[in-house]
């Protein structure tokens, strides 16, 4: 083929590659030259790149580069450039007081911003982003509290969990009081649980002998919710007055209840979050609402 | 053999092979002297000395402030202009400049064609200024062409490598100044001699030296005839009544020498003025034969008219063979009619009455500015919160503007709903029983504001409230409607 000048084809003038197919030809379209070149350059280039930046898999790992380069690293290194550059906010927010960092718009809008992220990532599961709750796990906003609103009663909380082993955690349960075991029989365990929806102001199942459930519930419910049915933070005892209710109130829910009891965990953060984290998340929690 | 003549026949470009950009024939301007001309270096001063030096002016605002008069503050948010300072969500103030600038242009252009192209354009001032460069270093017209056509030599090379060199430097001065407008000038100007400004500093004088010495240097009047729109709408928006550099063909042609012009004159024969001398296309920037008519080329710098005015003082003839005219003046004279310059016309009127009234709802905006501003928003999830006795809550994110520069304090209030009360997130109530905000000088301060309406069973769905905002002491006031939902 190279010892033979090219074919032209008179009708365009082009050179042909010599191909033929029943007296078809096959015209010279060669690549544009600006990108074959551009094309062997990339080639010099990846070579380059093997052997500069990590490139190749091997059996236990893979070929370094000469650059040193790692994702991972750049990674690292990021993190700790955003470290540094909220050191000063981080380092008044771990030595303040949470009174003091609420008086403080630039730490309060800090801790806000982290306590958002922080609730997103690791309450938001169980109490929703909204912190609104669902059933078996308490709406944040409301003033409705089991262990307590105030910024130190909701910053243990959430340190220690409740009902979690943790030494300081939360502790205290609502026993079965219902069952075949039970010191409540059935009809005595729908009467009372009709006098507790009596005390939050619902309705009662006609015919109940609310005398009955009153003096069931003074023997049997008032060590921990008080005579007047308002709770015992202490204890983590319901408020059963209120009109926001952990699990429901319907007359079902009550009896499934005291049937059962309740026992409910959250788990403590104390070790999976650090201190300042955990203050941020307080901070935030205090501020969406419910904040005694 | 025969391959070789069927070659030959089939070489015949077609038109397909010919490149589809010709480039442009380079122009070689010629020096002029005249009052055009002098106006040009006047407008060429003003607007470079304004350009240049502008951001070094200082304007006292008080304490904490920039004093920098004109001042791009993009890291803060903030516009500066002397007594003006302008936040981001003001920005329709520069929507209102720029209709002006447009209703303005086309003002001049209804009035006096492209004197925008002529004399104000960035692209024009600069143009002149490496033009003249050019001439300092090179020689005029004349020496620069022969020296085009002569073989490089080391003293030429020394002239281009000068020429390109100054050229460089101001196209570097005018990416700096940019810069000026974005940073604290002076602070900036030190930062940049030793080597401590922002690396953004550094990329955008490398941007705009490339840009300057690309567009002024090189591209020049190819910028005017292929890139820019501005020619092809102010061909749609002229009228024949506008002034053009318009060549009076009607007294100029026939073209002839002076000679033959003074024998036909004799004779009683017709005569034009023209000499044909071409004084003014060597004078054009763009290269073009203002004899040829109005045309896109012409960017109405007038030097042909200087130029032309020069040598009709020679010949002894009356000046203005190319002057400012109109198209309807060409045809009046030859029908024996007076000239008209009818400057006042439904399409100046038109425009006139409009950039009054753009440039008076500016005026009143900007007289009639807020120096305060309050914005609700109402938190999407959830949208209430019931709480132990049955009242309910909802929360806002409120935002306080303080555009002044010292410290106030507000009194945030809740009107609409009746025994409501509101709480702001880390600011302790009032007796009043409203939170007190304080605002910092010339910031905004968002707040939590959690409303509680108690009777929430005897309220409707959604009730409308008003968010009231009022500054202690002097008690200026601002509001804002948001709604409250209870269920």
């Amino acid at each position: 083929m190279a010892n033979h000048p090219p074919e032209i084809d008179a009708a365009t003038g082009r050179s042909t590659t010599g191909h033929e197919w029943d007296g078809i030809k096959e015209l010279n379209s060669p690549l544009p030259k600006w990108w074959l070149y551009v094309f062997y350059a990339t080639i010099v280039w990846s070579i380059g790149y093997w052997i500069v930046y990590p490139a190749w898999p091997l059996v236990t790992g893979y070929t370094k580069g000469l650059f040193g380069y790692s994702s991972r690293e750049s990674v690292v290194v990021e993190l700790d450039a955003l470290k540094a550059l909220r050191a000063s906010r981080s380092t008044a927010l771990a030595s303040a007081s949470l009174e003091d960092i609420q008086r403080n718009p630039d730490l309060l809008t800090f801790a806000l911003a982290q306590g958002k992220a922080a609730f997103g990532d690791n309450c938001a599961p169980c109490h929703g982003l909204s912190a609104t709750g669902a059933r078996g796990f308490p709406n944040l906003r409301d003033d409705t509290w089991l262990w307590g609103g105030s910024l130190a009663e909701i910053r243990q909380t959430i340190a220690h969990g409740v009902r979690t082993g943790d030494d300081r955690s939360r502790q205290g349960s609502m026993p079965a009081l219902g069952g075949p075991n039970g010191v409540l029989k059935r009809d005595e365990v729908i009467t009372v649980a009709n006098y507790v929806r009596s005390l939050a102001g619902l309705s009662v199942r006609q015919g109940t002998d609310l005398a009955k459930g009153k003096e069931l519930f003074e023997t049997n419910c008032v060590a921990c919710h008080g005579a007047d049915g308002r709770g015992n933070r202490e204890l983590g005892a319901a408020n059963l007055t209120s009109a926001n209710w952990v699990y429901g109130s319907d007359e079902a829910t009550i009896v499934e209840t005291i049937n059962n009891g309740r026992g409910g965990v959250m788990p403590g953060w104390t070790g999976r979050l650090d201190d300042t984290t955990v203050k941020a998340l307080t901070i935030y929690v205090h501020a969406l609402g419910g904040g005694q | 053999m025969q391959k070789s003549a069927s070659l030959s026949e089939t070489t015949v470009p077609s038109p397909d092979d010919e490149p589809l950009y010709v480039g442009g024939p380079r122009i070689y301007q010629q020096s002029v002297k005249g009052r055009l001309r002098t106006i040009k270096w006047a407008v060429l001063f003003v607007c470079l000395g304004v350009y240049y030096f502008l951001p070094f002016v200082r304007w006292y605002r008080g304490p904490n402030q920039p004093d920098q008069a004109v001042l791009v503050d993009l890291a803060n948010n903030r516009f500066y202009f002397f007594f003006i300072e302008i936040w981001p969500q003001e920005v329709y103030y520069f929507t209102g400049l720029l209709v002006l600038a447009s209703l303005i242009l086309f003002l001049s252009n209804a009035v006096a064609g492209r004197v925008w192209c002529g004399y104000l354009c960035p692209q024009t001032v600069w143009t002149d200024l490496f033009m003249t460069v050019e001439r300092w270093i090179e020689g005029d017209r004349r020496e620069r062409m022969l020296a085009d056509a002569r073989p490089m030599t080391a003293a030429k090379f020394g002239r281009l490598a000068l020429k390109h060199f100054v050229w460089l430097m101001i196209a570097w001065w005018t990416g700096g100044a940019w810069v000026l407008y974005f940073a604290d000038a002076p602070t900036l100007v030190k930062d940049l001699a030793t080597f401590q400004a922002p690396m953004i500093a550094y990329v955008w004088i490398a941007i705009l030296t490339f840009t300057t010495y690309a567009l002024a240097g090189l591209m020049r009047e190819q910028v005017c005839l292929y890139m820019c729109p501005w020619p092809r709408i102010q061909a749609a928006l002229t009228d024949q009544y506008a002034l053009n550099v318009t060549y009076r063909y009607d007294r100029g042609e026939p073209r002839m020498s002076v000679k033959s012009a003074a024998k036909a004159r004799a004779a009683e024969e017709p005569a034009g003025d023209c000499i044909d001398c071409r004084q003014c296309v060597v004078v054009c920037p763009t290269g073009v034969d203002i004899r040829d008519g109005s045309q896109m080329g012409c960017i109405q710098c007038g030097l042909c008219i200087d130029a032309c005015n020069t040598v009709m003082t020679k010949v002894n003839r009356p000046l203005g063979l190319i002057a400012y005219d109109n198209d309807v003046n060409i045809t009046r004279r030859a029908e024996g009619l007076e000239e008209t310059y009818p400057i006042v016309r439904s399409r100046t009127v038109l425009y006139v009455a409009m950039i009054a009234l753009v440039g008076l709802a500016m005026l009143y905006g900007l007289m009639t500015r807020s120096f305060t501003d309050l914005s609700v928003l109402h938190d999407r999830n959830p949208l209430f919160v019931q709480l132990s006795d049955g009242s309910v809550r909802n929360s806002y994110t409120v935002r306080l503007l303080n555009k002044r520069p010292l410290h106030r304090i507000f009194v945030l209030a809740v009107d609409g709903l009746p025994q409501a009360r509101a709480t702001a997130v880390g600011i302790p109530n009032t007796e009043i029983g409203w939170p007190l905000i304080e605002v910092a000088p010339d910031a905004t301060r968002e707040v939590i504001v959690h409303v509680t309406a108690p009777n929430a069973a005897s309220l409707p769905a959604s009730t409308d409230v008003t968010f009231r905002i009022t500054e202690l002491g002097s008690g200026e006031r601002v509001s804002s409607r948001d709604h409250f939902i209870a269920r």
